[in-house]
């Protein structure tokens, strides 16, 4: 399995808030950038240590989120998972630049509809 | 009143005035948003508050900007019931510092000449100093969320607020996860500053150029992509303090900018000629030696004279004694609370672990050590299969060992002149520990003192290795 990320989703968007996050996306990417898997999992409810422990346990690499708390950060960085977060824009948009390798933290890719 | 282009209120004065620059004077964060609840404005002060810039995020959902609760669990903006009164409402923000900033918001309606309901106004103050005062103060032995008992934060206790009063340029020293980011917003929080803006920027975060437009801003066309004007984190910190992490990364070059800042408090943005008084308290804060880094030229003396006004330095964990244990505690109480387990505490064998271990990240490791114990626990104590297997784990653990050596000389002396590089670690550490008490004439607390470890860690090593036999 390639490289394992866990999108935060708030609607077609990515959450403002990783400790509200209620709904998440984990797809897992090949090695030539194509989707591989892509799971949808609406969670009971918003909880940053539940959602921590979940991606310790389904071992994913990388997280998008949108605001995140300084302790979850440096917990998920510590644990060697990659956060890239202040990501604002839809789902659809994040996952052509993850194919692509070039999410960056901080980047805005709204786009008015 | 409003006019087109440029954003201008028309009617109210002689001449015309900035719609930004009337919001900007506002000490308050406020956002204009439309009927849809997109940006369409936000002021200096919430620029500040939420670190993202006005540019960045017109037109975006301020949902996304804000980031807070109440924009989640029932935001008024976005209900099917349009308010048609100011409201009132408390919450948090996440901002781009990953802090979780208290706030309330006031909700008010925009609405046309004709009186229908074309956007919303929110303004969001900071209400962190406010929260602090309702019972929050933090424990006794302790200075708001600091704690510990030791003689080392004794001493900075008592002078903490002092610090916080006075308006002298404060350079924070320590090693990483000391604390020094936390210190530096206590100051904050309790100077008479508190009400205005803590910006942080982090120095070793960005390219030279970037960090030069981040701190003092530039002017529209300064260079290619400059295609408005920014006013920078000096400016954002307008009657604030600026908080400068990683000073020590200061490039030369931006060195010389912010020694000319201390001199005339005037801050000169990028490609402009016109420069911009600004009254801002710098803290800055650094893991490095400073005085080695003048010494080798990586840093002007000059500076360090302006910044070093007030010095601090925070005592690295393993020189804070029982603190270890008060900290331990603190954080298992929370961290149980918050994760909603049932543990009472930590084994015995577990905590002699926890109290033997050197922590060279401090704080923050000990705290990420008692989550990841209490996360894996499924007992009612904490046992030491619970802990990260580099706590418990001899070859784990030799990274850990060599950062130790690093910042004990006297110990990479004992090592490097053993020069036997075919030894297990064990032979070696062995090794290490004969010499020492070779060279402090068999007294264990001195032998202890060389290798940089508490006397009961070379006690239970010498057991171990079966030297006290």
């Amino acid at each position: 399995m390639g490289n394992k990320t866990l999108i935060c989703l708030y609607g077609d968007d990515i959450a403002p808030r990783f400790d509200l996050t209620t709904e998440v996306l984990i797809v897992s990417f090949g090695a030539d950038g194509g989707i591989e898997e892509e799971r949808n999992l609406v969670l009971p409810q918003a909880s940053p240590e539940k959602l921590c422990h979940m991606i310790l346990t389904e071992d994913v690499k990388t997280v998008v989120c949108g605001g995140i708390e300084e302790e979850y950060f440096q917990y998920l960085t510590w644990k060697r998972v990659r956060v890239l977060d202040s990501v604002i824009g839809p789902h659809g948009r994040v996952l052509e630049r993850l194919a692509s390798g070039s999410l960056a933290a901080g980047e805005i890719l709204w786009k008015p509809r | 009143m409003l006019s087109q282009g440029p954003l201008r209120v028309d009617g109210l004065f002689a001449a015309p005035v900035s719609f930004p620059g009337l919001l900007d004077s506002i000490p308050l964060g406020v956002a204009v948003v439309d009927a849809g609840g997109r940006v369409v404005f936000i002021n200096r002060f919430l620029e500040g508050l939420t670190g993202f810039e006005c540019k960045d995020v017109i037109s975006i959902p301020c949902a996304y900007v804000l980031r807070s609760n109440i924009c989640i669990e029932g935001c008024p903006v976005r209900s099917r019931r349009p308010i048609s009164e100011p409201l009132v409402v408390e919450g948090d923000i996440i901002n781009r510092e990953r802090q979780k900033i208290p706030v309330r918001i006031t909700f008010a309606p925009i609405v046309d000449l004709d009186g229908k309901a074309v956007g919303t106004l929110e303004a969001v103050q900071d209400i962190r100093m406010l929260s602090r005062l309702n019972g929050k103060s933090g424990p006794p032995f302790g200075f708001g969320q600091i704690i510990g008992r030791s003689p080392q934060m004794e001493r900075i206790y008592e002078v903490l607020p002092v610090i916080a009063q006075s308006d002298s340029s404060v350079l924070l020293t320590g090693e990483t996860g000391s604390g020094k980011d936390f210190v530096a917003e206590l100051i904050h929080q309790a100077s008479p500053r508190a009400k205005d803006p803590f910006i942080k920027v982090n120095c070793g975060a960005l390219p030279e150029t970037l960090l030069e437009s981040e701190l003092f801003g530039h002017q529209k066309g300064a260079f290619t992509g400059a295609i408005e004007n920014k006013p920078g984190r000096f400016r954002l910190a307008h009657n604030g303090t600026l908080y400068l992490t990683e000073i020590g990364d200061l490039p030369l070059s931006l060195q010389v900018k912010l020694l000319t800042f201390f001199d005339d408090r005037v801050v000169f943005p990028l490609g402009s000629t016109k420069g911009f008084h600004v009254d801002v308290r710098v803290i800055a804060a650094t893991h490095r030696n400073l005085e080695q880094m003048v010494r080798e030229g990586r840093f002007r003396e000059d500076l360090l004279f302006r910044l070093n006004v007030v010095r601090l330095r925070l005592p690295p964990l393993r020189e804070r004694g029982d603190d270890v244990q008060l900290l331990l505690n603190r954080f298992l109480q929370d961290y149980a609370a918050k994760l909603k387990k049932p543990i009472k505490g930590f084994s015995a064998k577990a905590l002699r672990i926890l109290l033997d271990y050197s922590y060279p990240g401090n704080v923050r490791e000990l705290r990420n050590i008692v989550e990841y114990g209490l996360t894996i626990c499924q007992e009612d104590q904490i046992q030491p299969q619970h802990l990260p297997a580099y706590l418990t784990d001899p070859k784990a653990r030799e990274p850990e060992v060599a950062a130790a050596e690093s910042a004990e000389p006297t110990v990479t002396l004992v090592h490097r002149a053993s020069g036997d590089d075919g030894m297990d670690w064990s032979a070696l550490e062995r090794k290490m520990i004969l010499e020492a008490m070779l060279k402090a004439k068999g007294r264990r607390g001195k032998a202890a003192a060389i290798l940089g470890w508490g006397r009961s860690t070379l006690w239970r090593k010498m057991k171990q290795y079966g030297i006290d036999e």
